[in-house]
């Protein structure tokens, strides 16, 4: 733990607090799939979260989301009470935090590559499509989606859905940045394509006007991220287990972890 | 095996008891009736859910969910003209022009208006639209609300922050209510009209004049009130019960088909319901 305190930045605030939380399923929203996570996400973070398949990543991801309430325990919004907040203070909340969703992002099927991206920016902010056209045109030109503005997520390929959920998350302009299994099944190219991205956007990029975005990314293959997150942990029989830094990354000896840095556990 | 399923004719056991018929066939009717009430309690639940979200957001986010509503009138109202006219067409000979012949043939053309308003602006008109938009549109909703919930798109929607009963339900409620009272409106003219031109090629002794002026002698403001909310009621159980199963619960993309069929059933057995309702507020009035 006083690794993970240790990476913090002095200045940074909590956007992300978690005290003995339980996680539904969203299968089974009653079913706990991660229990007592006690968890601090700082601005300006990079946490890449290691578990494989079915460990309760995505769950986790969508309760920070604030789109599922905890079965247990306290969870903060940007120091809002995930429970007891009033609604429209929580929408404010949940708006500055993107959910980029795996395997394929999930994708609005009826409309193009322009009209997901536009969609959230034009409903928040009760514009017309065309008023929206600068700032989607940026968006696609950073995931480098020009060229399928116009098709359908369907007739494109589903590399390029992740990438347009990517931009679509981005479209509002989020604070805090959760990415689920991004590159799960990617090419060696698509995968340097979103270390890359996801980098800029932690530093700071033109999409996010310059700000650093905080970034959790969850994923069952440590080997991609290992060098580029800040801040480490895994997920093991459906608890919580912080690493700690790159350093802590390193030298720990959790078998669990050494599993998911090992080159033949590549699924993704 | 063979000696444990065929007991000795000498055993002193007691062959099981047949559980009481009256018994079984009650505890069936008793699930039915609480599976029935589960469903109620579900669909009334999302209704009054729907009414308060149009309601409080109708305003929000309008220069993206007023078009969707204007979109959903031209799907369910502006399309589905052609059919409904050919219907009325079919309708108002078989019913309307037989029905003014015969009452003529006996004499008692002075019942024609009373007889047109009771079946055709009453009943006919409204039911036939309803289920003519069930069967075209409300059946559609159920499809693509179901796989889109089956794919995770209600889920990319809510990460957005973007309400799902805002974006996706209430134009199909508000577009499918205004749909069948039009399609209603439509559908009794087109029906009235056509009736009376089959009774008049038959030289029924009718004068053009005459019929219409019995029509407007039976109609009431009462008839224009209810028709106006019965048809809206009909459009609006139709696009609740849709959107309820297709987006209430989780659903697998298997089970699209099957939340379908319960739409249908669900949506006719609301309607004859909501239908019974207004006859026997015709009958008080």
């Amino acid at each position: 733990m006083n690794a993970l305190r240790d990476t913090a930045c002095p200045a940074a605030t909590e956007v992300l607090e978690l005290n003995e939380v339980a996680v539904g399923s969203t299968l089974s929203p009653e079913t706990p799939s991660v229990e007592d996570v006690t968890w601090t996400v700082r601005s300006g973070d990079y946490w890449v979260i290691g578990g494989w398949p079915g460990s309760g990543k995505s769950d986790l991801l969508a309760t920070i989301a604030g789109m599922m309430r905890p079965l247990r325990g306290t969870l903060r919004l940007f120091g809002l009470d995930r429970v007891s907040a009033h609604e429209h203070e929580l929408a404010d909340a949940r708006a500055k935090i993107g959910l980029v969703f795996e395997n394929g992002g999930r994708p609005f099927n009826h409309l193009t590559v322009t009209e997901n991206v536009t969609l959230p920016l034009c409903y928040h902010e009760n514009r017309a499509p065309e008023e929206a056209i600068e700032r989607v045109g940026a968006l696609l030109e950073f995931a480098g989606l020009e060229s399928v503005a116009g098709r359908f997520p369907t007739e494109i390929s589903f590399f390029l859905q992740q990438r347009m959920a990517l931009v679509r998350a981005l479209a509002l302009r989020p604070r805090v940045l959760l990415v689920d299994n991004a590159v799960s099944g990617a090419t060696t190219r698509e995968a340097r394509w979103w270390r890359q991205a996801l980098s800029q956007l932690a530093a700071g990029h033109a999409v996010t006007d310059g700000q650093p975005l905080t970034l959790v990314v969850g994923c069952h293959d440590l080997r991609p991220w290992s060098d580029h997150g800040k801040q480490f942990a895994l997920l093991k029989h459906r608890r919580w287990l912080g690493i700690g830094d790159r350093a802590a990354l390193r030298q720990s000896e959790e078998p669990l972890l050494r599993e998911l840095l090992a080159a033949d556990s590549n699924e993704g | 095996m063979h000696s444990a399923s065929i007991p000795a004719e000498s055993s002193p056991v007691e062959p099981p008891e047949l559980p009481n018929s009256f018994l079984l066939r009650l505890d069936v009717l008793g699930h039915v009736i609480i599976r029935f009430l589960h469903t109620a309690a579900g669909l009334v639940a999302f209704a009054l859910i729907t009414l308060g979200v149009a309601a409080k957001k109708f305003h929000a986010s309008a220069r993206v969910v007023h078009p969707l509503i204007r979109h959903q009138i031209h799907r369910a109202g502006m399309r589905l003209l052609p059919l409904t006219g050919f219907l009325a067409c079919a309708l108002g000979i078989l019913i309307v022009g037989q029905t003014v012949a015969l009452l003529s043939q006996v004499g008692a053309q002075n019942l024609v208006g009373t007889v047109m308003v009771t079946v055709v602006v009453r009943e006919l008109g409204p039911l036939t639209a309803a289920l003519l938009v069930l069967v075209r549109i409300g059946v559609a909703y159920v499809i693509e609300l179901g796989t889109a919930r089956a794919l995770g798109e209600v889920e990319a929607l809510e990460a957005l922050c973007i309400d799902p009963i805002h974006y996706l339900v209430i134009p199909r409620v508000i577009g499918l209510s205004l749909a069948v009272f039009s399609l209603t409106v439509y559908f009794i003219l087109v029906t009235l009209l056509s009736g009376y031109l089959f009774a008049f090629i038959q030289n029924v002794p009718l004068q053009p004049g005459d019929y219409f002026k019995q029509l407007a002698v039976a109609l009431t403001w009462e008839d224009f009130a209810l028709l106006a909310i019965k048809t809206c009621a009909f459009g609006f159980v139709i696009a609740v019960v849709g959107c309820y199963q297709g987006l209430a619960q989780p659903l697998r993309l298997q089970e699209v088909s099957a939340a379908t069929t319960r739409a249908v059933v669900q949506s006719i057995v609301a309607c004859v319901l909501l239908d019974v309702v207004f006859i026997v507020i015709y009958l008080v009035m």
